[in-house]
């Protein structure tokens, strides 16, 4: 096997933990995490993984330079997930604070979701962007 | 007891790998020391970055290389089975 200079061996710089909860907020919190993704602001990952314990999504996290939590709500379940594990996210946005009431109607206006986008863009540390 | 370093094959894969061997042979820990290679084993770990070990199924590292310490560390805390 040939050595190679580079692979994935740096972590991820931001990974993204959507609550993706069961309201409307919850799942724009979960579609913003998609889009972000996707314009390369940063990777979403599975904050599931972290309350199930799966070793390699709680030690890939805890290697992550900067962990960004959406939540939905204040109740807080992502960033709760986190601390439960002794991490405190970096970049932490919850979505009803942005001015998006709270529902269980599950739509999800492209504009509330590029409005949660924009929060978490501008709370991301630059360098890490 | 089983040690998987998970990575496809850079210069840190390799050093971590070295510094497994290193561990295993100064803690006397027996051992099975495998390097993965495979990306579809590799997920299966759901690790997001490499290299990544190991120990007896549980992912103890992930994206970084860690100490010789932890890894000592990491080997005298799984059961030895005999």
């Amino acid at each position: 096997m040939s050595e190679r200079d580079t692979c994935s061996c740096q972590p991820v710089e931001v990974l993204l933990f959507p609550c993706s909860g069961g309201s409307n907020v919850g799942q724009i919190a979960n579609a913003a995490a998609v889009r972000l993704t996707r314009e390369g602001k940063g990777r979403m990952y599975c904050l599931a993984g972290l309350g199930g314990d799966v070793s390699g999504i709680v030690a890939s996290t805890r290697s992550a330079p900067v962990r960004v939590v959406i939540d939905g709500c204040p109740v807080g379940c992502g960033a709760a997930t986190l601390r439960r594990l002794g991490l405190e996210p970096e970049v932490h946005v919850v979505v009803t604070e942005l001015g998006i009431e709270k529902t269980k109607n599950f739509e999800l206006p492209s504009e509330q979701v590029g409005r949660t986008c924009q929060a978490v863009a501008e709370r991301i540390p630059q360098q890490s962007a | 007891m089983k040690i998987e370093v998970l990575g496809a094959g850079c210069k840190k894969c390799h050093a971590l790998a070295e510094l497994a061997e290193r561990a295993l042979k100064e803690t006397g820990a027996q051992g099975e020391l495998e390097h993965v290679t495979d990306l579809k084993r590799i997920m299966a770990y759901g690790v997001m970055a490499t290299p990544a070990l190991v120990v007896d199924g549980k992912v103890k590292a992930a994206g970084r290389l860690p100490s010789i310490e932890e890894l000592k560390g990491w080997l005298a805390e799984e059961p030895r089975k005999e």
